[in-house]
């Protein structure tokens, strides 16, 4: 089938090359080309010396390709470059597009290069040309069994197809460190090691095509991801998220029979790598915070190693990947050795961006979305970027311009301070306010009354606080009289402490009034009653044993005289003391 | 130099002096700040409570931690996976879901065959974060589901406690009930269950009941009564709800506690929550006709006859005119109500016990009618170390919770003992019952922990008076001597409080320890990710179960069917996205068998009822490599028992030699030539596993297997995974007939 279908395209080359005139009077007075197939994308690079043999100045120069490798062609660059050998100088890439010009037929595809500047009469250039291509090494067989080798096929023209006449062009084609099945053999045709070389060929016309069939073994990974979606996640805390999504498969040969785990374990490396066991992912030296997981979690096989400049991602796919086999994994990180059928690229601005525009170093479908994120009212900004067969070649970067006004930033913290106060606001007013229906019901009005002996009681306490420490206060006075023996100040501050007992007892008496009247508070009054009787009582002792011993001194009798005096009376203000302490604190417990 | 140390010493002698100030000043500033003890008290205990909360979260996030969020064991993969239906295709596509991916060609209705309850929790969290701008993945709710849920369970537990005893013991329960391993051991994170949320729905329910009972308040027995809806959509456990309550009540009548309050609590009760029950499909009319609700019935017309009496004796005002009738009305009733189950049983319209009921009653039941059933390790009766392991201290603090709520009964302490005594018979019929019985065992242990350390701090408070008192009494010269009387009245007191108080934290602390150990070793290993220790010391993870199930859902045509026993079933729909013939839904015996005797049989009888059944691939779980035992040989004479239950050509005594079960030489011919052996142990015989051994030894089982040398005929191998765990089989066409 695939021969056919070459020989056809020759037919058709021939018919092409009769029919058409000469494209223009440049020639290709030297053509090296260097194919290199050891991994599964196939590079192309081609040295072109062009020289203007006619009378008028060119400004366009014209490649081709036959269509079949036209349509897997991933990557194309044309350098012009000046000098030889070492002092060969590249310069700026010359633009390149796909042109369709009349007369040419559609076996062949056509891209025109614009030159820097005319190319006039007898004057040469040279242009570096960098092409990679995709799927065109075709398995063959199809379908292998475990533990068969890998074998593809790689077809080719010996001679370099061009509009323009050759003077003298040479190909050479790179293979992998491996067995070698079969090669066309024509003249000039040489093998060493791993490279084969085709040619020097003269003077050949143009639209010249000898098709060459190369099948060797490839150790290479075959892994294309279908679709690859990279999300980069701007935040202006200071980090940057990046998320790929990639569904891999293997574009290799297809597994025929049974797969047995003992055979796979038995070789480590099988002669063959039918097999593709691990993607290695190269990440910036600083990245953090990095997971790899696919539709049912961690890819717990995987493993990173990270120094001060680079960080190793080894993604090992759950089960080893045969031919045809499907894997999606999705991870922040770029995997090498893996071409992509479909890159998207999503962009994700902080939420407010404004004026976006983007530059990107090649052509590529443009578009934006919206993406709703944490706390995120109208949606962050989404820059969405498509690009068909992109191989590493096209690891170029982009620039994304947008506005963001730093005032933005703060918005979504304010966001949850704002709930968290209206949360607690609504706890406020949920405890304060009052919220039963019925504000007549027997219940609610003695939870009122309860609350209301409940703020008498506290009431009551603090008073009771209040005399204890006015008696603390005149224990104090007649400390200081036994240090100084200042008898007026002490009586002055027995005078304050009467009148100031005096107001707080009229005080109480309201609150013990209402105690008892309440129906309430009828287990509790008699406690509070025998609280303020027992504290009455403390009151006389006090005044009592104050009066002894400021009488004593008045007499100027002993110190030891007066102790003796007030004994009995100190010990039962300190047994009454205990008391009114023991109440208070039942009280406290309601 | 000098002068900055001058400078400093001044500066120091001036904070020496300003010190009493400033002293003065903060005392009173604290003075005025400080809190009366009642404002003390309550924020004491709402940061207690709120720590309880957190803890009871983070305490089940081992395994997210040290693996990663994901769902473990089979069951919750089938939830995981119609919550995911739920989210994506909203409510009524869910209710009417027909599932054709599980028991094919059958399939499932999953609408009327499930509790909702769960899905739904689970769906209206992920709905409420979305709404509130927290856009988090289905995956994460789902596993945190569980943790969350037992958090609010404390809080439930805390009402609860406060409610049957006092404020203590609910906070003691509360903890208690927050690192119970017995709980824990089905809502750590991932492990996204119905139990997650029964467990608190089931405490609600009683928590409200008991409230109701306690107030006689409609307001409550209405809410226990959508406690009750709740626990009904969430677990099928609800049936021990409706009749623990009828149960409790008919105590409570006999013993003389009837009032007012029970009545209006259990009607509200039982017929709203009767009503709201219904709602759910796969529960519908078992209210009102299946054998295990009738209690529930019977005391609900208990309840009218005694308030019927009571009217009665109320009207009448006669003795003996009034004992007659009770004989009269008493019996009638008993007679209609026998009469009307009588009826109702044999024109089939009430429907008796279930087997399941009946297992739980009697545990040796399931062994001898239910296969299936009793082949679940959790529904094995449990072991007393299991209780241990389970429970810890509260084991023996449970006995003496009883002690103290038997000393002051009343209609909430009758209730949390009988809730109880009753579970923890349940607890020991079914391994898994221990969870219904977690919730009671800690209150009532709280009660226990809360009444002692009352009684020993009560005691060491008042002792620190009294001396206090003493030594101030005796301020002039028999200070000393007062003291020595008062010491020898109480003698040791003081210090034998103190000592148990130390024992009661001692005790508490290892409680502590145990749970956080058990929670870390024992219950936070998701079980699809199996982990090991290698040679120095680092974790091996065995990830085998993923890799098959990922490589079966990217690599067999989406409409495969996959046959395995039924325990993989739902994590083959759920990660491997393919359609089963059983899974764990085990509703079908009879299919389950089907598969039990396919496995069994040899290779030629097998491809017949493969092809019958449109088997695609064959998928066994083989441990012979790794070591790991639970794997399908071990399991394979349940297979046998329920193939064989069915299909009498399969028979039990054919694959054991002597009443033995082997893999070895000495295996029975039948053993070594099914269709598991084969799919075990193909190519196996060829495989060196551990040095020093014969090839084919298989780890598992520490013998050598007897065949070695397996032809398939019919199935080639399409896939082992890396440490064999799971092998994976593609059925062949059938070959063209001559």
């Amino acid at each position: 089938m695939k021969q056919s279908s070459v020989d056809l395209l020759l037919l058709l080359l021939a018919l092409a090359v009769l029919a058409t005139p000469a494209f223009s009077d440049l020639v290709l007075s030297k053509v090296e080309r260097r194919i290199d197939v050891t991994s599964q994308i196939a590079r192309v690079t081609k040295t072109l010396q062009v020289i203007n043999s006619g009378s008028e100045s060119v400004s366009e120069f014209t490649l081709t390709f036959p269509k079949f490798l036209g349509n897997n062609l991933a990557y194309l660059s044309v350098v012009h470059s000046e000098g030889k050998g070492k002092s060969k100088r590249n310069l700026a890439n010359l633009s390149v597009r796909a042109a369709n010009p009349k007369g040419i037929p559609d076996s062949i595809s056509v891209y025109s290069v614009s030159l820097p500047k005319p190319l006039s009469k007898g004057e040469t250039l040279t242009l570096e040309v960098v092409a990679a291509f995709t799927n065109v090494l075709q398995p063959f067989p199809e379908k292998i069994s475990q533990g068969d080798s890998h074998l593809v096929m790689l077809q080719e023209s010996s001679q370099y197809l061009s509009p323009y006449a050759v003077e003298s062009q040479s190909l050479t084609i790179k293979l992998p460190n491996a067995r070698i099945e079969s090669y066309t053999k024509l003249e000039n045709t040489k093998l060493q090691g791993y490279e084969i070389k085709y040619g020097p060929y003269k003077n050949l016309l143009p639209f010249s095509y000898s098709p060459i069939v190369v099948h060797f073994e490839s150790k290479a990974a075959f892994a294309v991801a279908e679709k690859l979606v990279r999300e980069i996640e701007v935040s202006h805390w200071g980090n940057v998220q990046v998320t790929e999504h990639y569904n891999v498969v293997h574009r290799g040969a297809q597994l025929k029979g049974e797969f047995s785990r003992l055979d796979f374990q038995a070789r480590p490396n099988p002669l063959g790598v039918s097999a593709f066991r691990h993607l290695l992912a190269r990440l910036p030296p600083r990245a953090h915070s990095i997971y790899y997981r696919d539709d049912i979690g961690n890819i717990s096989t995987s493993q990173m190693q990270s120094d001060s400049k680079k960080t190793d991602l080894l993604i090992e796919p759950r089960f080893p990947l045969f031919g045809k086999r499907f894997l999606n994994i999705s991870f922040g990180s770029p995997m090498i050795d893996l071409v992509t059928e479909k890159l998207i690229v999503q962009v994700v601005l902080p939420e407010g961006s404004k004026d976006i525009s983007v530059t990107t170093p090649f052509a590529v479908k443009q578009s934006q979305e919206i993406k709703y994120s944490h706390l995120d009212i109208a949606g962050r900004p989404v820059v969405v970027l498509e690009k068909n067969n992109v191989v590493p070649d096209h690891n170029q970067y982009i620039q994304v311009y947008y506005k963001f006004s730093n005032i933005n930033l703060l918005s979504e913290p304010l966001m949850l301070i704002s709930g968290f106060f209206v949360l607690f606001i609504t706890c406020i007013i949920y405890t304060r306010a009052d919220f039963s229906i019925s504000k007549s019901s027997a219940t609610y009005l003695a939870k009122l009354q309860w609350d209301e002996v409940l703020a008498t009681l506290q009431e009551v306490q603090s008073i009771i606080q209040k005399c204890l420490a006015t008696h603390d206060k005149l224990e104090a006075s007649l400390r200081d009289l036994s240090r100084t023996g200042d008898i007026q100040t002490c009586k002055a501050a027995r005078k304050s402490t009467d009148s100031l007992l005096k107001d707080l007892s009229k005080e109480l008496k309201p609150l013990l009034g209402f105690l008892q009247s309440s129906p309430s508070a009828s287990h509790i009054s008699p406690k509070v009653e025998e609280l303020v009787a027992k504290e009455k009582e403390l009151q006389e002792k006090l005044m009592a044993k104050h009066t002894t011993v400021v009488e004593g001194y008045e007499k100027k009798s002993s110190g030891r005289d007066i102790e003796n005096r007030i004994a009995s009376q100190q010990q039962k203000i300190i047994a009454l003391r205990q008391e009114i302490e023991d109440l208070l604190e039942f009280i406290d417990e309601i | 130099m000098g002068g900055k140390q001058d400078s400093t010493k001044s500066e120091s002698m001036a904070t020496t002096k300003t010190a009493p100030d400033l002293l003065n000043s903060s005392i009173f500033s604290f003075k005025s700040l400080k809190l009366k003890t009642k404002q003390q008290e309550l924020l004491i205990r709402v940061s207690i409570l709120g720590l309880v909360y957190v803890l009871a979260f983070i305490a089940r996030l081992f395994s997210v931690l040290r693996y990663e969020s994901m769902i473990h064991e089979f069951d919750p993969y089938f939830n995981y996976r119609t919550t995911l239906f739920l989210t994506e295709k909203g409510f009524y596509e869910f209710w009417n879901w027909f599932d054709s991916e599980s028991w094919y060609p059958l399939g499932r209705i999953i609408g009327g065959t499930l509790y909702p309850g769960l899905m739904v929790t689970a769906a209206l969290i992920y709905w409420t974060l979305r709404f509130l701008r927290f856009f988090v993945h289905i995956r994460e709710v789902c596993v945190l589901t569980a943790p969350f849920f037992a958090s609010n369970t404390t809080l439930v537990a805390y009402f609860f406690g406060k409610e049957i005893w006092d404020t203590g013991a609910g906070l003691v329960a509360a903890v208690l009930i927050a690192i119970c391993p017995g709980y824990i051991s089905r809502s750590v994170a991932g492990s996204y269950d119905n139990e997650a949320v029964a467990i608190f729905a089931l405490l609600l329910t009683f928590y409200l009941f008991v409230k109701a009972v306690n107030t006689g308040s409609l307001a409550w027995a209405l809410g226990s009564a959508f406690g009750y809806f709740y626990m009904v959509s969430a677990w099928g456990g609800y049936v021990f709800i409706i009749n623990l309550v009828p149960l409790y009540v008919l105590v409570l009548l006999i013993t003389g506690r009837y009032s007012m309050r029970l009545y209006i609590a259990y009607n509200c009760m039982y017929i709203l929550g009767m009503l709201l029950a219904m709602q759910i499909r796969f529960v519908g009319f078992q209210h009102v006709q299946s054998g295990e609700h009738m209690g529930a019935m019977g005391v609900f017309l208990l309840m009218q006859v005694f308030y019927f009496l009571d009217w009665v004796k109320y009207q009448l005002n006669d003795i003996k005119l009034f004992q007659t009738f009770l004989r009269i009305t008493v019996t009638s009733a008993i007679l209609v109500g026998g009469v009307a189950l009588g009826v109702g049983t044999a024109s089939g319209y009430i429907s008796p016990w279930t087997g399941r009921f009946y297992s739980l009653l009697d545990p040796t039941y399931a062994k001898d009618h239910i296969p299936i059933i009793a082949s679940v390790s959790e529904h094995q009766p449990t072991a007393w170390s299991s209780f241990m392991f389970d429970y810890h201290i509260l084991l023996f603090l449970f006995p003496a919770g009883l002690y103290f709520c038997f000393k002051r009964l009343t209609d909430a302490t009758i209730f949390i003992v009988m809730y109880g005594l009753t579970s923890l018979y349940f607890a020991g019929v079914m391994v898994r019952l221990i969870l219904v019985a977690t919730p009671a065992v800690c209150l009532i242990s709280a009660i226990a922990v809360s009444a002692t350390v009352k009684n020993l701090t009560s005691l060491l408070r008042t002792k620190q008076k009294v001396p206090q008192s003493g030594s101030t009494k005796g301020a002039g010269s028999s200070k000393a001597s007062s003291k020595v009387t008062l010491d020898q009245s109480q003698p040791f007191q003081k210090n034998g409080a103190i000592a148990l108080l130390l024992g009661v934290f001692y005790l508490l602390s290892r409680y502590a320890i145990h749970c956080t150990w058990v929670t870390s070793e024992a219950y936070s290993s998701p079980s699809i990710v199996l982990a090991a220790r290698g040679a120095h010391g680092n974790r091996i993870i065995f990830d085998d179960y993923r890799e098959a199930y990922y490589w079966l859902r990217q690599n067999t045509p989406t409409d495969a069917k996959i046959m395995s026993w039924w325990d993989y079933g739902y994590q083959i729909t759920a990660m491997g996205n393919r359609t089963v013939i059983v899974d764990n839904n085990t509703w079908n015996n009879t299919h389950i068998a089907t598969v039990g005797r396919a496995m069994s049989s040899y290779e030629d009888e097998a491809y017949d009822i493969m092809r019958s059944l449109d088997v695609n691939y064959v998928l066994v779980v083989f441990g012979g490599v790794t070591g790991y035992s639970s794997d399908d040989i071990n399991k394979f004479l349940w297979m046998v028992r329920i193939g064989g239950g069915v299909f009498p050509v399969i028979k039990e005594p054919d694959y054991l030699v002597n009443g033995e079960f082997r893999v070895d030489k000495g295996a029975s011919p039948k053993m070594l030539n099914c269709l598991m052996y084969k799919l075990c142990y193909y190519r196996f015989g060829e495989l060196t596993t551990e040095y020093g051994k014969p090839t084919g030894y298989d780890r598992a089982r520490g013998v050598e297997i007897g065949n070695k040398d397996i032809k398939l005929e019919h199935l080639e191998e399409a896939y082992t995974t890396s440490n064999w765990i799971v092998r994976i089989y593609r059925v062949k066409p059938p070959t063209n007939r001559l």
